[in-house]
């Protein structure tokens, strides 16, 4: 097989894999905006504020350490302990939950029946209150963050298409470990949404808040809920993320490489922010390595986004998004 | 008829009871405009009773207080003889309490089957937690409603649809299964928010005979509202006549019939 070919197969399974983290950042999107019609700009900073206290706590950090040090004068940075990742993981999502308590009780809930506008509005505010909140809870250096997922070159694989190919695939262990854990997520989320209690009050609440009244369903409950959700896949998403390229402010700006993937996949759409994050992967990928060359390179700048303003375009709905059908 | 809080039997063999809902002096007001004016009546067990008016007579509004969706400024609700404090519309599903509305609320992405299951939200205990780890028992939990839910949409003739989004069926239909979310709670009082409005004629019998079905069968209260004079006259055991946010009239159909404020009020003699 000729050199040319193999190396575009690798890009491409690369691409995939790169996909996986773009479509794990839409599926918060996608959730919050099915069970609440609200575009939530803040999952990228959700992300990113999960992974910043989860390196916090698993250093044993001090939270709001210079400010306490600026105000009492004092020079404490560390408890001096360290905090296994299980426990960490388990201490930040109570952490999220709590700040999907306060997102409901301090924001949405006062906006109830505004329009999309305005609520997209504030969750722009949220968003910079949160990277503001991360700085200072957590301090804005950039932090390594470890919770002992294998990294590098999977050797198997390497061997594998080494014997087939003469040639063998580079292929990222943790890269590896986030498709699994972005496909443990879908079907989980999947069942929950189908077969349980709060699924099902949770699809009914997203699609009429009236009606979801009348059959006795807390608004409050539901939505703390789905914020709750989506602070545990921001989580997720934020561990990998960072896991990959270190915790670090630039971190939030993956939520906007999170857009043309739900345009591609469509906005209420599980399986569509999947499929659009692959598709989004690959396609950067190939077409760095295929036209990048001749185009002077950098094109997975704005390749995802030329190709959303092409579906959007065509194919307003994205992929899998409900049909807008127009009633006259 | 004197109001005796003694159970009475019907012509056709069904028992009323004491009083279920009591509604007392109850005044709603939107800004400057009175929409409710110092009303009181009250609902009977096993009865079916019809709030009748003009337009904008505030009907709806009354409704919506039962429900919990509006809450008067003035008055008291009595819920099987005691006060009812300020709650929360879910609060009152919650309490046995399930309504129908005017230009219907379904959830109209899910099918016919899962709109109808919502109705059981209320009665199904096991929490998040408990589901995840008791799968086995959720899952009986599941079925329990399940059979509940398919008796439901027997009784009232949907089977062919079942599995249809909502979204998709004509208005008559979608009215149905509305009122069949609103039944698989195995609510003790039904508030159905002009249930016949915009049918035909078939469509309207056949709603008709649901409704006292329901009342006969299962022995439930409801109380709906109505444009149509006939259909009230012919379904309803008492009637409160509404005009302007006041009350009218209140009796069985055939004294608010007889009543003048109520023949002046429909065909529309000058308000002073």
């Amino acid at each position: 097989m000729p050199d040319q070919l193999l190396y575009a197969m690798e890009v491409t399974l690369n691409g995939l894999m790169a996909g996986v983290l773009y479509a794990l950042v839409a599926l918060g999107f996608v959730l919050i905006f099915k069970a609440s019609g609200i575009f939530n700009y803040a999952q990228g900073v959700m992300a990113l504020f999960a992974a910043l206290t989860l390196v916090g706590i698993m250093e044993g950090q001090v939270p709001f350490a210079n400010l306490i040090n600026a105000i009492f004068g004092t020079e404490i940075h560390t408890f001096g302990w360290q905090v296994p990742a299980v426990l960490a993981i388990v201490l930040t999502l109570l952490v999220m939950i709590l700040l999907a308590w306060c997102v409901q009780k301090f924001v949405m809930r006062h906006l109830v029946n505004q329009e999309p506008i305005i609520l997209f509005m504030a969750t722009i505010g949220l968003a910079y209150f949160l990277e503001g909140l991360g700085d200072l809870m957590w301090g804005s250096d950039i932090k390594k963050l470890d919770v002992g997922l294998p990294q590098g070159l999977n050797a198997t694989i390497d061997d594998l298409t080494y014997g087939w190919f003469g040639y063998g695939f580079f292929i990222d262990n943790l890269d590896i470990i986030a498709t699994v854990v972005a496909a443990v997520l879908v079907i989980g989320l999947t069942v929950f949404s189908q077969y349980s209690k709060q699924g099902r009050a949770l699809r009914a609440v997203a699609d009429d808040h009236q009606a979801a009244l009348s059959v006795g369903i807390s608004l409050n409950y539901i939505w703390v809920l789905v914020w709750s959700i989506a602070g545990f896949v921001a989580l997720v998403a934020g561990i990998m993320w960072g896991t990959k390229s270190g915790v670090q402010f630039s971190l939030s700006l993956i939520a906007l490489k999170a857009l043309p993937v739900l345009m591609l996949g469509g906005f209420t759409s599980i399986p569509g922010a999947i499929v659009g994050g692959l598709i989004i992967g690959v396609g950067e990928k190939l077409f760095e390595f295929l036209i990048g060359p001749m185009v002077g390179g950098a094109t997975e700048n704005w390749f995802a986004y030329v190709l959303a303003l092409l579906f959007l375009v065509f194919r307003p709905q994205g992929l899998f998004g409900e049909k807008i059908i127009e009633r006259v | 008829m004197k109001d005796t809080n003694e159970s009475r039997v019907t012509e056709d063999g069904r028992t009323i009871g004491g009083i279920l809902m009591e509604m007392r002096n109850i005044t709603l007001r939107f800004g400057g405009v009175v929409a409710i004016k110092d009303i009181s009546f009250d609902i009977r067990e096993g009865e079916i009773r019809a709030i009748i008016g003009p337009n904008g007579a505030g009907k709806s509004s009354m409704l919506n207080v039962i429900s919990g969706f509006y809450h008067p400024q003035e008055g008291d609700v009595f819920f099987r003889g005691e006060k009812r404090p300020a709650m929360k519309p879910y609060q009152v599903a919650n309490m046995g309490i399930a309504r129908t509305f005017q230009n219907i609320a379904l959830f109209e992405g899910m099918s016919v089957l899962d709109n109808i299951m919502t109705g059981r939200l209320t009665h199904m205990k096991s929490g998040m937690l408990a589901q995840a780890i008791w799968w086995g028992k959720a899952e009986r939990e599941e079925i329990e409603n399940r059979e509940l839910v398919e008796r439901v949409i027997d009784f009232l003739e949907i089977q062919a649809i079942r599995k249809t989004p909502v979204g998709r069926l004509p208005y008559g239909l979608k009215k149905r299964v509305e009122l069949g979310r609103a039944l698989a709670s195995e609510p003790k009082l039904l508030l159905l928010d002009e249930p016949m409005a915009g049918m035909n004629v078939e469509e309207k019998e056949d709603m008709s005979r649901f409704i006292l079905d329901v009342n006969d069968e299962f022995g439930t209260t409801i109380a709906l509202i109505e444009h149509d004079m006939g259909v009230v006259m012919d379904l309803s055991d008492r009637v409160v006549v509404m005009d302007y946010g006041k009350k009218i009239g209140d009796g069985t159909p055939e004294e608010v019939r007889n009543n003048q404020d109520v023949i002046d009020a429909y065909l529309g003699v000058a308000h002073d």
